[in-house]
């Protein structure tokens, strides 16, 4: 059975297209792009929340995204065990529907970082099976707000839970820091508890072709396929 | 009546916007301006028939499910 994926566009998504292009050439399956004022989402494996700046970030990024029409059947989506993929903006938006835990605020540095970072996974789950341990993935970052936030309680029951998939780390630029943009524990990516829905800054849909200049990213997808 | 809300971030957040404005003050010479942190202020109209537990439940009811996000910010309604 061929895997089914979807591509959720809100107006000022701008990486919708690139993560359509993401799963088509690795899926090799179906995958639809639907509108955020869709009432209803067609059965599928997987659903991408898309990066960009949904609304304009207007509020608090992700905000008004998160109150689309659309997202009561991601909600249905997820809850049914299917998977569910945030990613940037998406992340922001599976935090403020409450899907994922914490919340992702301005980059310590006050910058904008649009650049090459490096993420190694943390705890194993369904996304990131197919990475090695200390394996270092080069992926790309473009976000101002990816500072990863959440209470004490919160962090030891990510912890406890094993819901922290991947962490931002030292890569092999002598110049590359550890922890990028000043999230708690260098967090890059969670899961929820069941770890069916994945959040991250970093963007794989910017690093799996041949003219990318990493293809790290394809590992999520294959991971996922596996 | 128009109602005004503050939205600002939880103290133990931090807030970089405000040591920046902070940093531009002490250049200008304004070094005693301290701890400064930005916040928000939305404005709005609510009839003016609504009884005050109707305008309180409203607001609040607004501010829980979209103007703030409880686990960085806080608010309170202005008089």
């Amino acid at each position: 059975m061929s895997f089914k994926s979807a591509v959720i566009t809100f107006p000022g998504s701008n990486c919708d297209r690139d993560a359509l292009c993401y799963l088509q050439d690795l899926t090799k399956g179906f995958v639809y792009n639907i509108w955020h004022e869709e009432a209803s989402l067609p059965q599928v494996d997987l659903v991408i929340l898309p990066g960009g700046f949904s609304f304009g970030d207007y509020l608090r990024s992700g905000a008004m995204a998160s109150k689309s029409k659309i997202i009561n059947d991601v909600i249905k989506h997820a809850n049914n065990d299917r998977y569910l993929l945030g990613i940037c903006n998406g992340f922001q938006i599976l935090t403020e529907i409450g899907l994922l835990e914490g919340a992702l605020i301005q980059n310590k540095n006050l910058k904008f970082l649009g650049k090459n970072c490096f993420i190694k996974k943390k705890f194993k789950n369904n996304f990131n099976s197919s990475i090695k341990e200390d394996q270092v993935l080069q992926i790309p970052v473009a976000h101002n707000e990816g500072n990863f936030y959440c209470d004490n309680e919160t962090l030891k029951s990510l912890n406890n839970n094993e819901q922290i998939a991947f962490e931002y780390c030292k890569g092999e630029f002598s110049n590359s820091e550890e922890n990028i943009n000043g999230s708690i524990e260098a967090i890059a990516g969670i899961t929820n508890k069941k770890k069916n829905i994945l959040g991250m800054m970093p963007h794989p849909e910017r690093a799996y072709s041949d003219f990318h200049q990493s293809q790290d990213g394809k590992l999520i997808i294959e991971s996922l396929i596996s | 009546m128009r109602i005004k809300i503050l939205i600002r971030l939880k103290n133990q957040i931090l807030e970089p916007q405000g040591k920046v404005i902070e940093q531009s003050l002490n250049n200008l010479g304004f070094n005693e301006f301290n701890n400064i942190r930005q916040g928000k202020l939305i404005e709005l109209d609510l009839p003016d028939n609504l009884s005050k537990e109707e305008k309180d439940q409203k607001i609040d009811s607004a501010c829980k499910k979209l103007l703030v996000n409880n686990i960085i910010e806080e608010y309170e309604v202005l008089g």
